[in-house]
């Protein structure tokens, strides 16, 4: 079977972590490797059990399909399949195929002899949903505290979880994500554009412009360049702050806050700075 | 000095240190009151709701009085709206009333002692006939509002009082900007927004919705109601952000005023949409109307009566809002119900009927310190949206 330039690179035995030579081939362009197969075994039956509970449940109907965690009343301990057991199993497996993937991406990266830059931003999303499903479950007691499993039904959780603390825009470390956020897609525009004139120059006979044109321009115009390396440094650690901030603000939303989150901001009204400004 | 993990470790630290300093401590309680993975849960901080138990307690009743004997109003003059109950009867209760409303004045509160009980001029009793009144009035009028269960809740002056001449929980017009309006920028309003207020939960919603919604007339469903109920924008709308969030200012009034998020009364996927809303719902339109129809009806009408003290900023008499009555609890007093002790007040109620709600209310008066009752995931199924 043919092969990419750069495959002969990375395919070579070792660099696994678990299990030596067993599993360490491909099949057709596939790594394989014991993660892999956790992560066919996590993922294959983790979609079979959300199948199984469609089937049980009332609709067909994909947006409405809804697989919902227990009832509080249930705690941490376990719950009937049908009153979220199958939420508790299904979540197990999604874990089990994220961190399974994840891993599969730390061999892969040792193969290649690269840095675990892939696997640790990978981590920071599984981050984000094991705070959401079990962290903050855990510190408020129940694991009906988890989102549910469906189109519709996952968004009705995120409002109302977000109502629950009257407005979630109060939310320090929410203020922080949506900012992370909104930078990360501007930091990807902007250099996607600047990317993009650089090598459509839109005349025949213009040549493609290289990185260094690149660093001219932005030095000429805003006084600095990042640089080619830089701007993907700023867009990894834009991208994973604003993931992690939102997993702050999901956990401190319930176990270090119960009440609406503007109120959370009268330390600021009870600084002693007011009074010695005369303010009021 | 270069800059050392060690320095970032503790800064950091210091920055995790001081958010937390701002938050509560775990655990917490909650309370579903939905189906299961719908997140209509309650979270309270046990400290903070043991305090509130403890702040909402019903005073011990006086022993009930015997029937028979003159009426009121053929041993004392000008007994005007208590006449029909016979002395004993009366006496208990103004005796019952000072102990809610003046406990430190006494009877003088009400009436001048030098001239008689009789004397009128005493801008108190004046306006303790509209008070009075409005008890039986709501008692009488308001069960859709009051008495929702079988306890027969209804209200007292002690609901309001406590103990106070004016109740903790009052609004005036004008009254809650925190700075004086004249020394701040142009476009500055008092009771505008912009700055935090605590009337809507120190958000910068606008600053007064009581003197949109609870004062004066106007269709309240229409103006509080301004989601729409389609798509795209509707050309025939008079809605605009400034409704909405006015709506929602007043809206995080009910909910401070009584200790629960939006989701006690509502879903959010669908806030005008009554049925996938908690029955809660229902309870609380009829709150907003009752209380909009006690300030028209009692309370304005006795602006000319108070002193000058008791007047806001711009001379309008001390108003009520649902913080008035609930006092934080999402049923005033955690449901306890007074008024089987002083039937007086409420016009529907027989003696006997309050003799057998003595009997089986038992000496917790029928409050239920427990958390908001849970709605049963039994007759929870999410509901259907027809739109999919």
């Amino acid at each position: 079977m043919a092969m990419l330039s750069f495959e002969r690179k990375y395919r070579v035995r070792g660099g696994t972590l678990i299990g030596g030579d067993l599993f360490d081939f491909w099949v057709g362009p596939f790594y394989v490797g014991f993660f892999g197969v956790t992560t066919l075994f996590f993922a294959v039956l983790g979609t079979g059990l959300i199948l199984w509970g469609a089937a049980l449940g009332p609709t067909w109907n994909v947006w409405r399909i809804n697989i919902a965690p227990p009832d509080l009343s249930y705690g941490l301990a376990l719950a009937p399949l049908q009153e979220g057991g199958l939420w508790q199993l299904i979540t197990i497996c999604a874990i089990g195929a994220f961190v399974s993937w994840a891993l599969r991406q730390v061999e892969i990266s040792r193969k290649l002899g690269m840095g675990l830059h892939v696997p640790f931003a990978f981590g920071v999303a599984i981050f984000a949903y094991v705070t959401l499903v079990v962290f903050r479950p855990l510190l408020l007691g129940a694991w009906g505290h988890g989102f549910p499993y469906g189109i519709l039904s996952h968004l009705d959780w995120v409002s109302n979880v977000g109502y629950q603390y009257l407005h979630f825009h109060y939310n320090p470390a929410h203020m922080i994500a949506v900012s992370f956020f909104f930078t990360t897609t501007l930091a990807l525009a902007l250099h996607g554009s600047a990317i993009l004139s650089a090598a459509n120059t839109g005349r025949e006979d213009e040549p493609v412009k290289a990185g260094e044109h690149e660093d001219n321009f932005f030095r000429d115009f805003i006084g600095y360049s990042i640089g080619p390396l830089g701007i993907h440094r700023l867009g990894l650690f834009l991208a994973l702050n604003a993931g992690f901030w939102s997993a702050v603000c999901i956990i401190i939303s319930g176990p270090l806050w119960t009440r609406g989150w503007p109120e959370w901001w009268f330390w600021w009204l009870r600084l002693p700075i007011w009074d010695a400004g005369g303010f009021n | 000095m270069a800059w050392s993990f060690r320095k970032s470790l503790a800064l950091a630290s210091l920055g995790v240190a001081a958010v937390l300093a701002g938050c509560e401590d775990p655990p917490i309680e909650s309370q579903q009151r939905g189906y299961r993975g719908v997140a209509l849960v309650q979270h309270y901080n046990p400290e903070d709701f043991a305090k509130l138990i403890e702040q909402n307690q019903v005073p011990a009743p006086a022993t009930p009085a015997p029937e028979g004997g003159q009426k009121a109003s053929e041993v004392y003059q000008n007994v005007e709206v208590l006449g029909h109950l016979n002395q004993a009867q009366f006496t208990r209760l103004m005796t019952a009333i000072t102990q809610w409303v003046a406990p430190d004045q006494g009877c003088a509160y009400c009436h001048n002692l030098a001239q008689g009980f009789a004397y009128e001029d005493v801008y108190t009793k004046q306006v303790s006939r509209y008070m009075l009144r409005m008890t039986m009035d709501i008692n009488q009028n308001w069960e859709s509002h009051v008495q929702t269960n079988e306890n027969q809740t209804g209200v007292t002056c002690y609901t309001c009082h406590r103990g106070n001449n004016l109740p903790q929980n009052v609004w005036w017009k004008n009254a809650d900007d925190p700075q004086n309006a004249a020394g701040m920028m142009a476009g500055w309003t008092p009771d505008g927004q912009n700055g935090p207020n605590m009337k809507t939960v120190y958000t910068s919603l606008p600053g007064n919705p009581f003197e949109r919604y609870l004062l004066g007339g106007g269709n309240l469903t229409q103006m509080i109601g301004v989601q729409g109920n389609q798509a795209l924008p509707n050309p025939q709308s008079t809605d605009s952000i400034q409704a909405t969030e006015a709506t929602y200012g007043f809206m995080m009034h009910q909910s401070d005023a009584l200790g629960v998020n939006c989701t006690y009364c509502h879903n959010s996927r669908s806030w005008n949409n009554w049925d996938q809303s908690p029955p809660q719902r229902v309870t609380a339109w009829h709150g907003q109307r009752m209380t909009r129809a006690i300030n028209n009806d009692y309370i304005v009408p006795t602006t000319d009566l108070l002193p000058e003290k008791r007047l806001g900023p711009t001379g309008d008499a001390p108003k009520a809002n649902c913080a008035t009555c609930h006092n934080g609890v999402f049923k005033p007093l955690f449901g306890a119900n007074m008024v089987k002790d002083y039937p007086s007040l409420d016009p529907n109620m027989t003696r006997e009927e309050a003799a057998q709600l003595r009997k089986k209310l038992g000496p917790d008066h029928g409050a239920n310190y427990g958390l908001p009752p849970r709605i049963g995931s039994e007759n929870a199924e999410p509901a259907v949206d027809n739109r999919f």
